[in-house]
């Protein structure tokens, strides 16, 4: 069944701020197996013109997921979530989120379509520190297989 | 920095213990990723590794070769293939390779990433836009 397409142009204020940790970097530039000193190592961050230790490119997606799953899972929006995989990621940053950074995520539904038999849903999160200042654009679609596709 | 240069490129193994391991580090607990029953029985061929995962491994290739990830502006990729995750030893292996793909007037460069499993390719348009 198609979604109800009036759920486009709806945003997500933050719930709560995310506090970027040292730890939480290390833990993910271990699991996706990457040694960059400037994810583990103050100094060599600093060397680099981080005020601390930055977070790998694809780490914002902790957030992220954490939003894309409470707009899916909206009885309202009537999503089919066993149904529903990722179609395309991308980020685009202003700088990268580093330990210490209290982030911001704004949601917003760009846009929802029913195409040969599957829904569509592009979402967009803008992220930002404390002080509002830009750090990264997220943008995902989503698609949810219809019945018979 | 030319057009056409290429990117050292990079071979990466994913195991069933790196799925669990990604899966609490990056908050993702779909049991597709980790649950061989229930991956079937969505109509999978196996467990497959979350596609942020393959995605985070491909942008090695621009970030290793940056040395600051910090130069990465713009990173984006379609999930056009899922990368099975055999419970063996090996694991499944990720291929990746890049090259320079434009150079914009305003010191971006584009690089074009390959990424493949199996011998074919799971990532649709996987692209980086850097400061040069």
């Amino acid at each position: 069944m198609p979604l109800d397409e009036s759920f486009t142009g709806r945003v997500y204020p933050p719930q709560t701020s995310y506090e970027v940790s040292r730890e939480k970097i290390r833990e993910f530039a271990d699991a996706i197996g990457d040694q960059n000193p400037v994810y583990r190592d103050v100094e060599a961050a600093k060397a680099a013109g981080h005020p601390d230790v930055i977070a790998p490119p694809t780490f914002l997606t902790i957030i992220n997921l954490a939003s894309i799953n409470s707009i899916v899972m909206d009885p309202e929006l009537g999503l089919d979530y066993s149904r529903m995989v990722h179609g395309d990621q991308q980020f685009s940053y202003t700088r990268p989120a580093h330990a210490g950074d209290e982030l911001l995520l704004t949601t917003h539904i760009d846009r929802i379509m029913f195409r040969a038999g599957n829904d569509f849903i592009n979402l967009r999160a803008e992220i930002t520190d404390a002080d509002g200042g830009h750090i990264a654009t997220t943008r995902a679609q989503l698609v949810v297989r219809g019945e018979n596709a | 920095m030319n057009v056409g240069d290429e990117l050292p490129a990079l071979e990466v193994r994913i195991t069933r213990d790196q799925l669990v391991r990604y899966a609490g580090a990056a908050l993702d607990f779909n049991p597709i990723h980790w649950n061989e029953a229930f991956a079937k029985e969505v109509g999978l061929p196996d467990v497959i590794a979350h596609g942020m995962l393959t995605m985070a491994v491909a942008g090695r290739v621009v970030t290793d070769w940056l040395g600051d990830p910090g130069r990465l502006v713009d990173f984006s990729a379609r999930f056009t293939r899922p990368v099975a995750v055999p419970n063996t030893p090996e694991g499944a292996v990720v291929e990746i390779t890049g090259k320079v793909g434009a150079l914009q007037d305003d010191g971006i460069a584009r690089i074009d990433l390959v990424v493949k499993s199996d011998g074919k390719t799971v990532l649709g348009k996987p692209q980086a836009l850097i400061r040069v």
